[in-house]
Protein backbone atom coordinates (compact mmCIF):
# COMPACT_ATOMS: atom_id res chain seq x y z
CA UNK A 1 0.00 0.00 0.00
CA UNK A 2 1.47 3.00 -0.96
CA UNK A 3 2.31 6.15 1.21
CA UNK A 4 -0.45 8.48 -0.69
CA UNK A 5 -3.12 5.84 -0.22
CA UNK A 6 -3.05 6.27 3.39
CA UNK A 7 -2.77 10.21 3.25
CA UNK A 8 -5.87 10.40 0.75
CA UNK A 9 -7.88 8.03 3.09
CA UNK A 10 -7.07 10.39 5.77
CA UNK A 11 -8.38 13.40 3.22
CA UNK A 12 -11.50 11.22 2.59
CA UNK A 13 -12.29 11.14 6.15
CA UNK A 14 -12.46 15.56 5.87
CA UNK A 15 -15.98 15.57 4.00
CA UNK A 16 -18.98 13.93 3.95
CA UNK A 17 -18.77 12.62 0.92
CA UNK A 18 -15.51 11.16 -0.72
CA UNK A 19 -16.08 12.88 -4.05
CA UNK A 20 -14.46 16.29 -2.56
CA UNK A 21 -11.10 14.56 -1.58
CA UNK A 22 -10.28 14.35 -5.18
CA UNK A 23 -8.84 18.00 -5.41
CA UNK A 24 -6.76 17.83 -2.25
CA UNK A 25 -5.89 13.92 -3.11
CA UNK A 26 -4.47 15.45 -6.80
CA UNK A 27 -2.74 17.86 -5.14
CA UNK A 28 -1.06 15.39 -3.11
CA UNK A 29 -0.02 13.02 -5.79
CA UNK A 30 1.17 15.81 -7.92
CA UNK A 31 4.06 16.97 -4.68
CA UNK A 32 4.80 13.45 -4.50
CA UNK A 33 5.34 12.82 -8.43
CA UNK A 34 6.29 16.59 -9.52
CA UNK A 35 3.40 16.61 -12.37
CA UNK A 36 0.71 14.21 -12.91
CA UNK A 37 1.94 10.89 -14.86
CA UNK A 38 -0.15 8.76 -15.95
CA UNK A 39 1.16 6.50 -12.50
CA UNK A 40 0.12 9.09 -10.74
CA UNK A 41 -3.29 9.39 -12.12
CA UNK A 42 -3.58 6.06 -11.74
CA UNK A 43 -2.25 5.85 -8.09
CA UNK A 44 -4.55 8.72 -7.05
CA UNK A 45 -7.53 6.93 -8.47
CA UNK A 46 -6.89 3.72 -7.04
CA UNK A 47 -6.69 5.46 -3.50
CA UNK A 48 -9.65 7.38 -4.19
CA UNK A 49 -11.77 3.99 -5.54
CA UNK A 50 -12.22 5.72 -8.66
CA UNK A 51 -10.66 6.01 -12.36
CA UNK A 52 -7.53 7.17 -14.13
CA UNK A 53 -10.03 8.83 -16.30
CA UNK A 54 -11.93 10.77 -13.32
CA UNK A 55 -9.01 12.02 -11.85
CA UNK A 56 -7.48 13.40 -15.45
CA UNK A 57 -10.93 14.52 -15.94
CA UNK A 58 -10.99 17.22 -13.07
CA UNK A 59 -7.47 17.80 -13.37
CA UNK A 60 -7.10 19.14 -16.67
CA UNK A 61 -9.54 21.52 -15.97
CA UNK A 62 -7.39 23.75 -13.46
CA UNK A 63 -4.11 25.50 -13.99
CA UNK A 64 -1.93 24.67 -11.35
CA UNK A 65 -2.29 20.85 -11.45
CA UNK A 66 0.15 19.73 -14.58
CA UNK A 67 -0.49 16.45 -17.05
CA UNK A 68 2.68 17.24 -18.30
CA UNK A 69 6.45 17.49 -16.64
CA UNK A 70 6.99 20.92 -14.96
CA UNK A 71 10.58 22.41 -13.43
CA UNK A 72 11.66 21.28 -9.73
CA UNK A 73 10.94 24.92 -9.75
CA UNK A 74 8.18 27.28 -10.95
CA UNK A 75 8.33 30.65 -11.84
CA UNK A 76 5.25 32.34 -12.41
CA UNK A 77 4.63 35.87 -13.35
CA UNK A 78 1.03 37.66 -13.00
CA UNK A 79 0.32 39.39 -16.08
CA UNK A 80 -2.83 40.75 -15.42
CA UNK A 81 -3.54 44.24 -15.91
CA UNK A 82 -2.55 45.54 -12.30
CA UNK A 83 1.08 44.11 -12.70
CA UNK A 84 1.49 44.95 -16.23
CA UNK A 85 0.78 48.54 -15.27
CA UNK A 86 4.29 48.33 -13.44
CA UNK A 87 6.05 46.48 -15.54
CA UNK A 88 5.49 42.25 -15.25
CA UNK A 89 6.37 42.34 -19.02
CA UNK A 90 9.49 43.53 -18.47
CA UNK A 91 9.77 41.45 -15.62
CA UNK A 92 9.02 38.28 -17.16
CA UNK A 93 11.09 39.03 -19.99
CA UNK A 94 14.11 39.09 -17.65
CA UNK A 95 13.70 36.10 -16.19
CA UNK A 96 13.61 34.88 -19.83
CA UNK A 97 16.40 36.46 -20.28
CA UNK A 98 18.08 34.80 -17.02
CA UNK A 99 16.96 31.19 -17.48
CA UNK A 100 17.42 31.55 -21.57
CA UNK A 101 14.17 29.86 -22.25
CA UNK A 102 10.72 31.31 -23.73
CA UNK A 103 7.62 31.87 -21.31
CA UNK A 104 5.95 28.77 -20.68
CA UNK A 105 9.03 26.50 -21.19
CA UNK A 106 11.41 24.53 -19.06
CA UNK A 107 15.13 24.84 -18.62
CA UNK A 108 16.99 21.96 -20.16
CA UNK A 109 18.42 20.50 -16.88
CA UNK A 110 14.69 20.45 -15.71
CA UNK A 111 15.18 23.26 -12.69
CA UNK A 112 12.98 25.78 -13.65
CA UNK A 113 9.61 26.47 -15.48
CA UNK A 114 8.80 30.14 -16.21
CA UNK A 115 5.05 31.04 -16.95
CA UNK A 116 2.92 33.95 -16.64
CA UNK A 117 -0.19 33.08 -14.95
CA UNK A 118 -3.75 35.32 -14.74
CA UNK A 119 -3.74 37.69 -11.33
CA UNK A 120 -2.38 36.52 -8.11
CA UNK A 121 -4.42 38.51 -6.16
CA UNK A 122 -1.62 40.49 -5.28
CA UNK A 123 -2.16 43.67 -7.02
CA UNK A 124 -1.05 46.67 -4.46
CA UNK A 125 2.25 44.98 -4.04
CA UNK A 126 2.97 44.52 -8.30
CA UNK A 127 4.41 42.84 -9.86
CA UNK A 128 3.67 39.76 -8.06
CA UNK A 129 5.81 36.96 -8.80
CA UNK A 130 4.87 32.87 -7.13
CA UNK A 131 8.24 31.42 -6.75
CA UNK A 132 7.65 27.82 -5.96
CA UNK A 133 4.11 28.69 -4.81
CA UNK A 134 4.85 31.61 -2.50
CA UNK A 135 4.74 35.06 -3.28
CA UNK A 136 7.77 37.48 -4.05
CA UNK A 137 6.04 41.39 -4.29
CA UNK A 138 7.08 44.50 -5.85
CA UNK A 139 9.63 42.56 -7.88
CA UNK A 140 11.08 44.23 -10.19
CA UNK A 141 13.81 43.15 -13.53
CA UNK A 142 16.82 43.56 -11.70
CA UNK A 143 15.77 41.96 -9.07
CA UNK A 144 15.00 38.35 -10.67
CA UNK A 145 18.79 37.24 -10.95
CA UNK A 146 18.83 37.23 -7.32
CA UNK A 147 15.95 35.22 -7.48
CA UNK A 148 16.94 32.35 -9.95
CA UNK A 149 20.45 32.82 -7.90
CA UNK A 150 18.53 31.00 -5.44
CA UNK A 151 16.80 28.86 -7.10
CA UNK A 152 19.80 27.30 -8.81
CA UNK A 153 21.41 27.59 -5.03
CA UNK A 154 19.10 25.65 -3.61
CA UNK A 155 19.31 22.76 -5.79
CA UNK B 1 -11.26 55.43 6.99
CA UNK B 2 -11.11 56.45 10.50
CA UNK B 3 -13.96 53.38 11.10
CA UNK B 4 -11.98 50.47 10.56
CA UNK B 5 -14.39 47.43 11.63
CA UNK B 6 -12.79 44.43 9.57
CA UNK B 7 -9.32 45.32 9.73
CA UNK B 8 -9.41 47.23 12.84
CA UNK B 9 -6.47 46.73 15.40
CA UNK B 10 -4.53 44.74 13.36
CA UNK B 11 -2.01 47.69 12.88
CA UNK B 12 -1.40 47.83 16.78
CA UNK B 13 -1.49 43.70 18.06
CA UNK B 14 -0.46 40.96 15.74
CA UNK B 15 -3.96 39.57 15.37
CA UNK B 16 -3.17 36.35 14.10
CA UNK B 17 -2.45 35.04 17.56
CA UNK B 18 -5.37 34.06 19.29
CA UNK B 19 -4.14 35.79 22.31
CA UNK B 20 -4.10 38.41 20.83
CA UNK B 21 -6.84 38.68 19.18
CA UNK B 22 -8.73 37.34 22.94
CA UNK B 23 -7.06 40.50 24.44
CA UNK B 24 -8.87 42.90 22.08
CA UNK B 25 -12.33 41.33 22.61
CA UNK B 26 -11.81 38.75 20.18
CA UNK B 27 -14.50 36.07 20.20
CA UNK B 28 -17.12 38.11 21.92
CA UNK B 29 -19.14 38.71 19.37
CA UNK B 30 -19.58 34.81 19.10
CA UNK B 31 -20.30 34.44 22.69
CA UNK B 32 -23.20 37.07 22.77
CA UNK B 33 -24.70 35.46 19.17
CA UNK B 34 -25.11 31.76 21.18
CA UNK B 35 -26.75 33.57 23.07
CA UNK B 36 -29.23 34.96 21.20
CA UNK B 37 -31.60 32.35 19.19
CA UNK B 38 -30.44 31.82 15.40
CA UNK B 39 -33.12 33.60 14.04
CA UNK B 40 -32.56 36.79 16.08
CA UNK B 41 -28.90 36.67 14.89
CA UNK B 42 -30.45 37.07 11.53
CA UNK B 43 -32.53 39.92 12.60
CA UNK B 44 -29.40 41.94 13.79
CA UNK B 45 -28.01 41.06 9.84
CA UNK B 46 -31.18 41.97 8.37
CA UNK B 47 -30.96 45.31 10.17
CA UNK B 48 -27.38 46.09 9.68
CA UNK B 49 -28.22 45.71 5.99
CA UNK B 50 -25.23 44.18 4.92
CA UNK B 51 -24.72 42.79 1.54
CA UNK B 52 -22.39 40.68 0.07
CA UNK B 53 -19.06 41.31 -0.80
CA UNK B 54 -18.03 39.38 -3.18
CA UNK B 55 -19.37 40.93 -5.97
CA UNK B 56 -23.20 40.73 -5.88
CA UNK B 57 -23.61 43.03 -3.37
CA UNK B 58 -26.87 40.78 -2.31
CA UNK B 59 -28.57 41.41 1.06
CA UNK B 60 -26.57 38.46 3.54
CA UNK B 61 -29.11 38.52 6.40
CA UNK B 62 -31.72 37.91 3.44
CA UNK B 63 -29.39 35.30 2.41
CA UNK B 64 -29.91 33.61 5.38
CA UNK B 65 -33.21 33.66 5.82
CA UNK B 66 -33.55 31.64 2.66
CA UNK B 67 -31.97 28.43 4.51
CA UNK B 68 -34.39 26.15 5.14
CA UNK B 69 -34.96 25.39 9.42
CA UNK B 70 -33.70 22.08 10.28
CA UNK B 71 -37.44 20.54 10.73
CA UNK B 72 -38.39 21.64 6.88
CA UNK B 73 -35.05 20.07 5.66
CA UNK B 74 -33.45 17.33 7.31
CA UNK B 75 -30.38 17.41 5.39
CA UNK B 76 -27.29 18.68 7.29
CA UNK B 77 -26.89 22.71 6.35
CA UNK B 78 -23.85 23.87 5.52
CA UNK B 79 -21.60 27.10 5.25
CA UNK B 80 -19.05 27.77 2.08
CA UNK B 81 -17.36 30.58 2.51
CA UNK B 82 -16.41 31.77 -1.04
CA UNK B 83 -12.10 32.65 -0.36
CA UNK B 84 -11.39 32.08 -4.39
CA UNK B 85 -10.23 35.75 -5.08
CA UNK B 86 -9.23 36.10 -8.44
CA UNK B 87 -10.96 39.24 -9.75
CA UNK B 88 -8.08 41.06 -11.34
CA UNK B 89 -7.79 44.50 -9.30
CA UNK B 90 -9.20 42.43 -6.02
CA UNK B 91 -6.66 41.64 -3.11
CA UNK B 92 -8.71 42.38 -0.30
CA UNK B 93 -9.49 38.81 0.94
CA UNK B 94 -6.05 37.82 0.69
CA UNK B 95 -4.56 40.72 3.53
CA UNK B 96 -8.11 39.96 5.47
CA UNK B 97 -7.37 36.64 5.77
CA UNK B 98 -3.54 37.24 6.07
CA UNK B 99 -4.36 39.57 8.93
CA UNK B 100 -7.54 39.03 11.02
CA UNK B 101 -7.92 35.54 10.52
CA UNK B 102 -9.73 34.80 13.71
CA UNK B 103 -12.02 37.81 12.88
CA UNK B 104 -12.90 36.14 9.94
CA UNK B 105 -13.33 32.69 11.67
CA UNK B 106 -15.72 34.05 14.45
CA UNK B 107 -17.68 35.38 11.44
CA UNK B 108 -17.84 32.02 9.85
CA UNK B 109 -18.72 30.77 13.54
CA UNK B 110 -21.36 32.93 13.95
CA UNK B 111 -22.50 32.62 10.60
CA UNK B 112 -22.88 28.73 11.22
CA UNK B 113 -25.10 29.35 14.52
CA UNK B 114 -27.23 31.84 12.55
CA UNK B 115 -27.63 29.08 9.58
CA UNK B 116 -27.88 26.15 12.34
CA UNK B 117 -24.80 24.34 10.28
CA UNK B 118 -21.97 22.44 12.14
CA UNK B 119 -20.19 22.40 8.92
CA UNK B 120 -17.75 25.39 7.41
CA UNK B 121 -15.95 24.84 4.24
CA UNK B 122 -13.43 27.39 3.14
CA UNK B 123 -12.79 27.17 -0.53
CA UNK B 124 -9.44 29.52 -0.88
CA UNK B 125 -7.93 29.66 -4.09
CA UNK B 126 -4.81 27.49 -4.66
CA UNK B 127 -2.50 30.22 -5.19
CA UNK B 128 -3.14 31.86 -1.61
CA UNK B 129 -0.02 29.52 -0.12
CA UNK B 130 0.41 32.64 2.51
CA UNK B 131 -3.21 33.37 3.96
CA UNK B 132 -3.50 29.69 3.68
CA UNK B 133 -0.74 28.99 6.15
CA UNK B 134 -2.16 31.63 8.58
CA UNK B 135 -5.35 30.14 8.27
CA UNK B 136 -4.37 26.43 9.29
CA UNK B 137 -1.97 28.13 12.31
CA UNK B 138 -5.18 30.14 13.40
CA UNK B 139 -7.29 26.82 13.12
CA UNK B 140 -4.73 24.49 14.93
CA UNK B 141 -4.67 27.61 17.69
CA UNK B 142 -8.48 26.62 18.53
CA UNK B 143 -7.89 22.85 18.33
CA UNK B 144 -8.63 22.61 21.88
CA UNK B 145 -11.03 25.63 22.49
CA UNK B 146 -14.59 23.33 22.29
CA UNK B 147 -15.67 26.80 23.75
CA UNK B 148 -15.22 28.90 20.87
CA UNK B 149 -15.20 25.89 18.33
CA UNK B 150 -18.71 24.61 19.68
CA UNK B 151 -18.92 21.10 17.57
CA UNK B 152 -18.48 23.03 14.49
CA UNK B 153 -15.82 21.50 12.04
CA UNK B 154 -13.93 24.10 9.90
CA UNK B 155 -11.94 22.71 6.78
CA UNK B 156 -10.23 24.80 4.43
CA UNK B 157 -10.24 23.19 0.75
CA UNK B 158 -7.60 24.53 -1.88
CA UNK B 159 -8.63 25.54 -5.06
CA UNK B 160 -6.39 24.10 -7.56
CA UNK B 161 -6.41 27.70 -10.23
CA UNK B 162 -9.90 28.85 -11.87
CA UNK B 163 -11.01 31.96 -11.72
CA UNK B 164 -14.66 30.70 -12.53
CA UNK B 165 -14.88 28.69 -8.82
CA UNK B 166 -15.34 32.06 -7.42
CA UNK B 167 -18.89 31.53 -9.13
CA UNK B 168 -20.50 29.84 -6.22
CA UNK B 169 -22.19 26.79 -8.05
CA UNK B 170 -19.28 26.74 -9.52
CA UNK B 171 -17.43 26.51 -6.08
CA UNK B 172 -19.52 24.16 -5.24
CA UNK B 173 -19.27 21.41 -8.00
CA UNK B 174 -15.21 22.21 -7.99
CA UNK B 175 -15.86 21.44 -3.89
CA UNK B 176 -17.32 18.31 -4.99
CA UNK B 177 -14.18 16.85 -6.47
CA UNK B 178 -15.47 18.38 -10.06
CA UNK B 179 -14.31 20.12 -12.48
CA UNK B 180 -15.79 23.84 -11.41
CA UNK B 181 -18.47 24.42 -14.20
CA UNK B 182 -21.40 26.34 -13.04
CA UNK B 183 -24.60 24.86 -12.36
CA UNK B 184 -28.09 25.90 -13.72
CA UNK B 185 -29.93 28.32 -11.28
CA UNK B 186 -32.69 27.59 -9.67
CA UNK B 187 -32.50 25.46 -7.93
CA UNK B 188 -30.03 27.89 -5.84
CA UNK B 189 -27.31 26.88 -3.07
CA UNK B 190 -30.20 27.84 -0.41
CA UNK B 191 -32.42 25.14 -1.27
CA UNK B 192 -29.57 22.29 -3.12
CA UNK B 193 -25.95 23.59 -2.81
CA UNK B 194 -23.42 21.50 -1.68
CA UNK B 195 -24.17 17.64 -1.95
CA UNK B 196 -27.58 18.77 -2.28
CA UNK B 197 -28.14 20.01 0.88
CA UNK B 198 -29.19 23.79 2.07
CA UNK B 199 -26.04 25.63 1.63
CA UNK B 200 -24.98 28.99 2.55
CA UNK B 201 -21.96 30.80 0.49
CA UNK B 202 -20.44 33.62 1.75
CA UNK B 203 -17.57 35.82 0.83
CA UNK B 204 -14.40 36.64 3.03
CA UNK B 205 -15.28 39.87 3.69
CA UNK B 206 -18.59 39.54 4.65
CA UNK B 207 -17.34 37.30 7.32
CA UNK B 208 -15.44 39.19 8.97
CA UNK B 209 -18.08 41.83 8.76
CA UNK B 210 -20.31 40.05 10.90
CA UNK B 211 -18.49 40.00 14.22
CA UNK B 212 -18.11 43.54 14.50
CA UNK B 213 -21.98 43.85 13.55
CA UNK B 214 -23.20 42.02 16.45
CA UNK B 215 -20.77 43.59 18.79
CA UNK B 216 -22.26 47.13 17.63
CA UNK B 217 -26.37 46.01 16.44
CA UNK B 218 -27.20 45.81 13.76
CA UNK B 219 -28.70 49.37 13.65
CA UNK B 220 -25.96 50.74 14.60
CA UNK B 221 -23.96 49.57 11.97
CA UNK B 222 -26.44 50.37 9.30
CA UNK B 223 -25.58 54.31 10.58
CA UNK B 224 -22.21 53.78 8.84
CA UNK B 225 -22.10 54.50 4.41
CA UNK B 226 -25.15 55.49 2.64
CA UNK B 227 -28.28 54.45 1.75
CA UNK B 228 -28.09 50.68 -0.02
CA UNK B 229 -24.80 50.83 0.64
CA UNK B 230 -24.33 50.69 4.68
CA UNK B 231 -21.11 50.16 6.73
CA UNK B 232 -17.73 49.95 5.40
CA UNK B 233 -15.52 48.26 2.97
CA UNK B 234 -12.10 47.07 2.13
CA UNK B 235 -11.03 48.45 -0.99
CA UNK B 236 -8.14 47.51 -3.56
CA UNK B 237 -5.95 50.39 -5.16
CA UNK B 238 -3.80 49.14 -7.39
CA UNK B 239 -2.19 50.45 -10.63
CA UNK B 240 -0.62 53.86 -10.81
CA UNK B 241 -1.15 55.78 -7.61
CA UNK B 242 1.25 56.04 -5.17
CA UNK B 243 0.33 54.23 -2.23
CA UNK B 244 -1.03 50.93 -3.90
CA UNK B 245 -2.80 48.92 -1.07
CA UNK B 246 -5.97 47.81 0.86
CA UNK B 247 -8.29 50.43 2.96
CA UNK B 248 -11.20 49.93 4.76
CA UNK B 249 -13.48 53.29 3.43
CA UNK B 250 -16.78 54.31 4.92
CA UNK B 251 -19.35 53.56 1.84
CA UNK B 252 -19.73 56.30 -0.54
CA UNK B 253 -16.11 58.13 0.02
CA UNK B 254 -15.96 58.95 -3.70
CA UNK B 255 -13.66 57.80 -6.27
CA UNK B 256 -11.65 60.93 -6.01
CA UNK B 257 -10.52 60.70 -2.76
CA UNK B 258 -9.60 57.00 -3.45
CA UNK B 259 -7.61 58.10 -6.00
CA UNK B 260 -5.84 60.98 -5.36
CA UNK B 261 -6.26 61.02 -1.29
CA UNK B 262 -5.76 57.53 0.02
CA UNK B 263 -3.95 56.05 -2.87
CA UNK B 264 -1.98 59.21 -3.27
CA UNK B 265 -2.47 60.86 -6.67
CA UNK B 266 -1.22 59.36 -9.71
CA UNK B 267 2.60 57.86 -10.38
CA UNK B 268 5.18 60.58 -11.29
CA UNK B 269 2.49 63.35 -11.34
CA UNK B 270 1.17 61.98 -14.53
CA UNK B 271 -2.53 62.82 -15.34
CA UNK B 272 -5.21 60.29 -14.52
CA UNK B 273 -6.97 58.84 -18.24
CA UNK B 274 -9.52 55.99 -16.37
CA UNK B 275 -10.53 53.87 -13.51
CA UNK B 276 -11.57 50.66 -13.08
CA UNK B 277 -14.06 50.78 -10.27
CA UNK B 278 -14.49 47.25 -8.86
CA UNK B 279 -12.31 44.61 -10.78
CA UNK B 280 -12.01 43.58 -14.22
CA UNK B 281 -15.79 42.74 -14.62
CA UNK B 282 -16.71 45.95 -14.25
CA UNK B 283 -17.95 49.06 -16.67
CA UNK B 284 -14.82 51.59 -16.22
CA UNK B 285 -14.74 55.12 -15.53
CA UNK B 286 -13.32 58.37 -17.75
CA UNK B 287 -11.16 60.67 -15.63
CA UNK B 288 -13.68 63.22 -15.76
CA UNK B 289 -16.02 60.82 -13.53
CA UNK B 290 -14.45 59.99 -10.68
CA UNK B 291 -16.18 62.30 -8.80
CA UNK B 292 -18.81 59.89 -7.84
CA UNK B 293 -19.55 58.13 -4.32
CA UNK B 294 -18.11 54.67 -3.82
CA UNK B 295 -21.28 53.23 -3.31
CA UNK B 296 -24.24 51.31 -5.12
CA UNK B 297 -26.02 53.59 -5.96
CA UNK B 298 -23.85 56.13 -7.19
CA UNK B 299 -22.14 54.18 -9.26
CA UNK B 300 -25.51 52.25 -10.34
CA UNK B 301 -25.97 55.97 -12.15
CA UNK B 302 -22.76 55.58 -14.25
CA UNK B 303 -23.79 51.85 -14.92
CA UNK B 304 -21.13 50.55 -13.20
CA UNK B 305 -20.64 48.90 -9.82
CA UNK B 306 -18.31 48.10 -6.52
CA UNK B 307 -17.76 44.69 -7.67
CA UNK B 308 -15.40 43.26 -5.14
CA UNK B 309 -14.03 46.84 -4.89
CA UNK B 310 -10.74 46.17 -6.79
CA UNK B 311 -10.02 49.97 -7.76
CA UNK B 312 -7.32 50.04 -10.79
CA UNK B 313 -5.67 53.23 -11.92
CA UNK B 314 -4.38 53.76 -15.25
CA UNK B 315 -2.49 56.95 -16.28
CA UNK B 316 -2.81 58.93 -19.72
CA UNK B 317 -0.08 56.29 -21.41
CA UNK B 318 -2.65 53.97 -21.06
CA UNK B 319 -4.04 52.13 -24.27
CA UNK B 320 -7.54 51.48 -24.55
CA UNK B 321 -7.32 49.11 -27.09
CA UNK B 322 -4.21 47.08 -25.37
CA UNK B 323 -6.21 46.90 -22.09
CA UNK B 324 -9.08 45.96 -24.07
CA UNK B 325 -6.77 42.66 -25.33
CA UNK B 326 -5.37 41.86 -21.49
CA UNK B 327 -8.78 41.63 -20.19
CA UNK B 328 -11.00 40.06 -22.89
CA UNK B 329 -7.78 37.14 -22.84
CA UNK B 330 -8.05 36.76 -19.37
CA UNK B 331 -11.84 36.22 -19.51
CA UNK B 332 -11.09 33.83 -22.69
CA UNK B 333 -8.43 31.79 -20.45
CA UNK B 334 -10.89 31.66 -17.82
CA UNK B 335 -14.49 30.38 -19.79
CA UNK B 336 -14.97 27.41 -18.47
CA UNK B 337 -16.62 25.92 -22.03
CA UNK B 338 -19.96 25.39 -20.56
CA UNK B 339 -21.92 27.77 -22.58
CA UNK B 340 -20.91 28.68 -26.34
CA UNK B 341 -21.15 32.37 -26.53
CA UNK B 342 -18.59 33.04 -23.74
CA UNK B 343 -16.46 29.81 -24.31
CA UNK B 344 -16.25 31.24 -28.76
CA UNK B 345 -17.59 34.90 -27.69
CA UNK B 346 -14.45 36.10 -25.34
CA UNK B 347 -12.20 34.60 -28.40
CA UNK B 348 -13.33 36.57 -30.98
CA UNK B 349 -12.98 39.54 -28.96
CA UNK B 350 -9.60 39.24 -28.67
CA UNK B 351 -9.49 38.39 -31.96
CA UNK B 352 -10.88 41.41 -32.78
CA UNK B 353 -8.77 43.67 -30.42
CA UNK B 354 -5.91 42.54 -31.95
CA UNK B 355 -6.45 43.29 -35.39
CA UNK B 356 -7.27 46.60 -34.00
CA UNK B 357 -3.99 47.36 -32.35
CA UNK B 358 -2.42 45.81 -35.75
CA UNK B 359 -3.96 47.81 -37.72
CA UNK B 360 -5.33 45.59 -39.67
CA UNK B 361 -9.09 45.84 -38.94
CA UNK B 362 -11.77 47.57 -41.07
CA UNK B 363 -14.37 49.97 -39.88
CA UNK B 364 -17.49 47.57 -39.52
CA UNK B 365 -14.91 45.45 -37.15
CA UNK B 366 -15.72 47.84 -34.31
CA UNK B 367 -19.38 47.20 -35.21
CA UNK B 368 -18.46 43.43 -35.14
CA UNK B 369 -17.01 43.85 -31.91
CA UNK B 370 -19.53 45.53 -30.07
CA UNK B 371 -21.99 42.94 -32.06
CA UNK B 372 -20.24 40.13 -30.31
CA UNK B 373 -20.59 41.54 -27.49
CA UNK B 374 -24.09 41.86 -27.21
CA UNK B 375 -24.34 38.26 -28.25
CA UNK B 376 -22.47 37.00 -25.27
CA UNK B 377 -24.61 39.36 -22.96
CA UNK B 378 -27.20 37.27 -20.76
CA UNK B 379 -27.02 34.23 -22.60
CA UNK B 380 -24.69 31.86 -20.65
CA UNK B 381 -25.54 30.30 -17.52
CA UNK B 382 -22.80 32.57 -15.00
CA UNK B 383 -21.74 36.48 -15.66
CA UNK B 384 -17.90 35.49 -16.44
CA UNK B 385 -18.43 36.22 -20.43
CA UNK B 386 -21.04 39.10 -19.72
CA UNK B 387 -18.72 41.11 -17.42
CA UNK B 388 -15.86 40.62 -20.26
CA UNK B 389 -18.52 41.90 -22.76
CA UNK B 390 -19.49 44.95 -20.49
CA UNK B 391 -16.06 45.71 -19.47
CA UNK B 392 -14.51 45.61 -23.05
CA UNK B 393 -17.73 47.08 -24.43
CA UNK B 394 -17.46 50.36 -21.95
CA UNK B 395 -13.64 51.00 -23.15
CA UNK B 396 -15.13 51.27 -26.67
CA UNK B 397 -18.29 53.27 -25.12
CA UNK B 398 -16.29 55.94 -23.68
CA UNK B 399 -12.90 55.86 -25.27
CA UNK B 400 -14.85 55.72 -29.27
CA UNK B 401 -12.61 58.00 -30.55
CA UNK B 402 -8.95 56.19 -29.83
CA UNK B 403 -10.55 52.80 -30.98
CA UNK B 404 -11.32 54.68 -34.58
CA UNK B 405 -7.83 56.28 -34.35
CA UNK B 406 -6.73 52.51 -34.39
CA UNK B 407 -8.43 52.53 -37.58
CA UNK B 408 -7.74 55.23 -39.02
CA UNK B 409 -4.15 55.83 -38.69
CA UNK B 410 -3.85 52.25 -39.40
CA UNK B 411 -2.13 50.96 -35.97
CA UNK B 412 -2.30 51.38 -32.50
CA UNK B 413 -1.20 55.52 -31.72
CA UNK B 414 0.28 54.79 -28.36
CA UNK B 415 2.56 51.44 -29.44
CA UNK B 416 5.09 50.61 -26.87
CA UNK B 417 4.73 53.84 -24.91
CA UNK B 418 1.73 52.19 -23.24
CA UNK B 419 2.90 49.95 -20.25
CA UNK B 420 0.04 47.32 -21.48
CA UNK B 421 2.01 46.99 -24.58
CA UNK B 422 2.74 43.15 -25.44
CA UNK B 423 1.89 41.65 -22.39
CA UNK B 424 2.16 37.79 -22.48
CA UNK B 425 -1.21 36.86 -21.11
CA UNK B 426 -1.65 32.58 -20.58
CA UNK B 427 -3.80 32.45 -23.12
CA UNK B 428 -1.49 33.40 -25.66
CA UNK B 429 0.18 30.51 -24.72
CA UNK B 430 -2.62 27.81 -25.60
CA UNK B 431 -2.86 26.41 -28.76
CA UNK B 432 -5.55 26.93 -30.82
CA UNK B 433 -6.91 25.84 -33.87
CA UNK B 434 -5.23 27.84 -36.63
CA UNK B 435 -8.47 27.69 -38.28
CA UNK B 436 -11.09 28.96 -36.22
CA UNK B 437 -11.72 32.88 -36.87
CA UNK B 438 -14.21 34.98 -36.28
CA UNK B 439 -16.78 34.55 -38.76
CA UNK B 440 -17.80 37.93 -41.00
Amino acid sequence: MSELYGEVQKLKERYPDWHSATLPALQLAQEKHGHLSPEALRECADALGTTPAVCKAVASFYDLLHLAPVGRHMVEVCTNVSCALVGAQQVLEAFEGELGISAGETTPDGTVTLRPIECLGGCGWATIVSVDHHYRTHVKPDDVAGIVQELRDGD
Amino acid sequence: MATELVLGGAAERDLTKLAEYEAGGGYGALARARAMTPQAVIDELVASELRGRGGAFFPTGRKWTFIPKPDQNPNPHYLVVNADESEPGSFKDNEIMARVPHRFIEGCLITAHAVESAHVFIYIRGEYTGPYEVLIAALDELGSREDILGGVAIVVHRGAGAYICGEETALLESLEGKRGQPRTKPPYPAIQGLYASPTVVNNVETMATVPPIIELGGAEYAKLGVPDSRGTRVVSISGHVEHPGNYEIENGTSVRELVYGLGGGITGGRGLKAVIPGGSSTVILRYDEIDVGYDFNSLLALKTAMGSAGVVVLDDRCCMVQLGIRISEFYEHESCGKCTPCREGTRWMTQILRRLEAGDAEQHELDLLLDVCDRINGKCLCPLGETAAIAVASYVDKFRSEFQAHIDEAGCPFGDSSPLHNVLAPVALHTHSPVATVPA
